[in-house]
């Protein structure tokens, strides 16, 4: 990866006008179940502008299902959403990355059967005609990709496919970005470059992420802080630092 | 050698037509995983708007233009109205609603343009061209129609392939939710890629239709010659589509022109071929297995 490029590479963020520390994605109060049962318990949380909040927990303590519903793909029974102040509980899916949010989700997302140029175009689609040079832009961040501009999706091999879909995310101009578990089945190294990529984003860029893993000892050494998450229910929320030290709750809750 | 290069266009020219058809299927079980059992009939409905206008004096083309434009009118609000809240639902559900549509507009059309045998015209001659002396045994008529699949499938090819709406509309089809994250507005791509697959079944009809006789169930062999074209091809390849239609169409062809009694054996053939290709390749002969994976 190209970690001398990544400084200028994108410009991500375009339109924040958001002052860093303030909060740009709010959560509040929400709850959302699966016919009788609830993953996720009244969770209240925020994600401010130009900073990695870390959403950890173990497999099911409600950490896929709270991305889904901030992006609208899962309904919730109350509570509400809140991007930079603007109520979006109710908003259709489609309409969220317009608003500067874009979801990576479970899984990665890739198209697998469209190569890996028409991927990247099909996360620009709704911006309307987009310059060759923001595509550009990311094949120079992401030069193993950019090889492999015109094979098809599914050839990828799992590190390649995390930096197709977060490229394409960036093609979106996000003001916030949403991942799914990036570290999943990724081999440490990779994990690394793709954290230090996103540290690298939001440090010069401004671009603010929403990052949910079940690898808590990565995430929390790339975020600035970390809410942990059991059961539906948020249990602590502090400084990715603070969590790192107390032993108690990382046995408790983080394996580590 | 004559008798035989005219049983072989005639099979090309019936295989388009059963490819077009086939084709019509494909596009709509990549994009929304249903089989539409109603394509056939949706077909005859637009044929026989194209007949009431000719009927009325209006020329063939104008009739042409205006059945493939209520195709897409009508593959795109059945998708809407209809489609739309059995999508995504149990499989067995979106069957029965297009099963039911298949009789419903059949009858529909009976009871609106009446049950009788009616001829429709075509645009050229049935004659072959005449080379000096010799008649060749290929017609104007066999020439409009390859023609014309050829033509609708390139536009689609390049509407795919080289727009925008193109590409929205196959990552509708290949991953709805992935899709609908990246700000593609699926309902409407679905509901176009519905109406253009109508378009496809109803040019089917219309060329099938040609020089014959056409009643409300005049598309029931073209169905099954359609349906089996889809499977032999893999359903999930447009590709396989037109090929399997090209198959099915040169092999009935000889088997009618050249086995003892063969028009008899034309139905009960295509059903070997089925049976024979799902034999060796049970996903159809442009099956990829591997693709479908995140």
């Amino acid at each position: 990866m190209a970690e001398n490029h990544g400084a200028t590479a994108v410009s991500a963020a375009g339109k924040s006008g958001t002052a860093a520390g303030t909060r740009l994605l709010e959560v509040e109060n929400l709850t959302s179940a699966y016919g009788p049962v609830r993953a996720l318990d009244g969770v209240s949380l925020s994600a401010e502008a130009g900073r990695i909040t870390a959403v950890l927990g173990a497999n099911g303590a409600g950490k896929t299902t709270l991305l889904r519903t901030i992006s609208g793909l899962v309904r919730p029974v109350s509570g509400t959403v809140l991007l930079d102040g603007q109520d979006i509980t109710k908003a259709p899916v489609e309409s969220m990355v317009g608003k500067g949010m874009a979801h990576v989700p479970e899984g990665r997302g890739v198209i697998a059967e469209l190569t890996v140029d028409e991927n990247l175009r099909v996360g620009s689609l709704f911006r309307g005609k987009v310059g060759k040079g923001e595509f550009d832009r990311v094949y120079d961040l992401f030069p193993r990709i950019a090889e492999r501009k015109n094979n098809a999706a599914h050839t990828l091999s799992g590190g390649e496919r995390q930096m197709l879909v977060i490229g394409r995310a960036l093609l979106a101009q996000p003001r916030i970005l949403l991942l799914d578990e990036p570290s999943l089945g990724l081999a440490p190294r990779i994990v690394a470059q793709i954290f230090g990529l996103l540290r690298q984003l939001v440090d010069s860029e401004g671009l603010s992420v929403l990052l949910v893993e079940q690898n808590a000892r990565s995430a929390l050494s790339v975020a600035d802080v970390g809410v942990v998450l059991n059961l539906g229910r948020v249990v602590v929320t502090d400084s990715a630092s603070t969590l790192m030290g107390d032993e108690d709750l990382r046995h408790a809750y983080l394996g580590f | 050698m004559d008798y035989f290069v005219n049983v072989t266009i005639t099979g090309l020219t019936q295989g388009m037509i059963y490819s077009a058809f086939a084709l019509a299927l494909v596009l709509i079980w990549r994009s929304t995983r249903i089989v539409n059992f109603a394509q056939g009939s949706m077909a005859a409905a637009t044929t026989f708007i194209a007949l009431a206008l000719i009927q009325a004096g209006a020329s063939y083309w104008v009739a042409l233009i205006v059945a493939l434009v209520s195709g897409f009118v009508l593959g795109a609000v059945i998708e809407r109205v209809i489609i739309r809240p059995v999508e995504g639902g149990p499989e067995l559900n979106a069957v029965i609603v297009t099963l039911g549509l298949f009789v419903a507009i059949q009858a529909l059309i009976a009871i609106i343009f009446g049950s009788s045998f009616q001829s429709f015209p075509t645009p050229f001659g049935v004659r072959g061209f005449e080379l000096g002396d010799t008649t060749i045994p290929l017609t104007p008529t066999n020439l409009y129609v390859i023609a014309a699949v050829l033509v609708t499938m390139a536009l689609l090819v390049a509407l795919f392939r080289f727009t925008r709406i193109g590409l929205a509309m196959r990552a509708s089809a290949f991953s709805q939710e992935v899709a609908r994250l990246l700000g593609v507005k699926v309902g409407g791509m679905l509901t176009l890629g519905w109406g253009l697959a109508a378009v496809v079944g109803s040019l089917s009809g219309l060329l099938i239709a040609g020089g014959t006789f056409v009643y409300p169930a005049y598309m029931d062999s073209l169905i099954v010659f359609g349906f089996v074209a889809a499977i032999i091809g893999g359903l999930d390849s447009p590709v396989g589509a037109i090929v399997g239609g090209l198959i099915l169409g040169l092999a009935l062809s000889y088997v009618s022109g050249y086995a003892p009694r063969g028009s008899a054996l034309v139905t009960i053939s295509a059903l070997v071929i089925l049976i024979g290709v799902l034999l060796v390749r049970p996903g159809g002969l442009f099956s990829s297995s591997t693709a479908r994976r995140a």
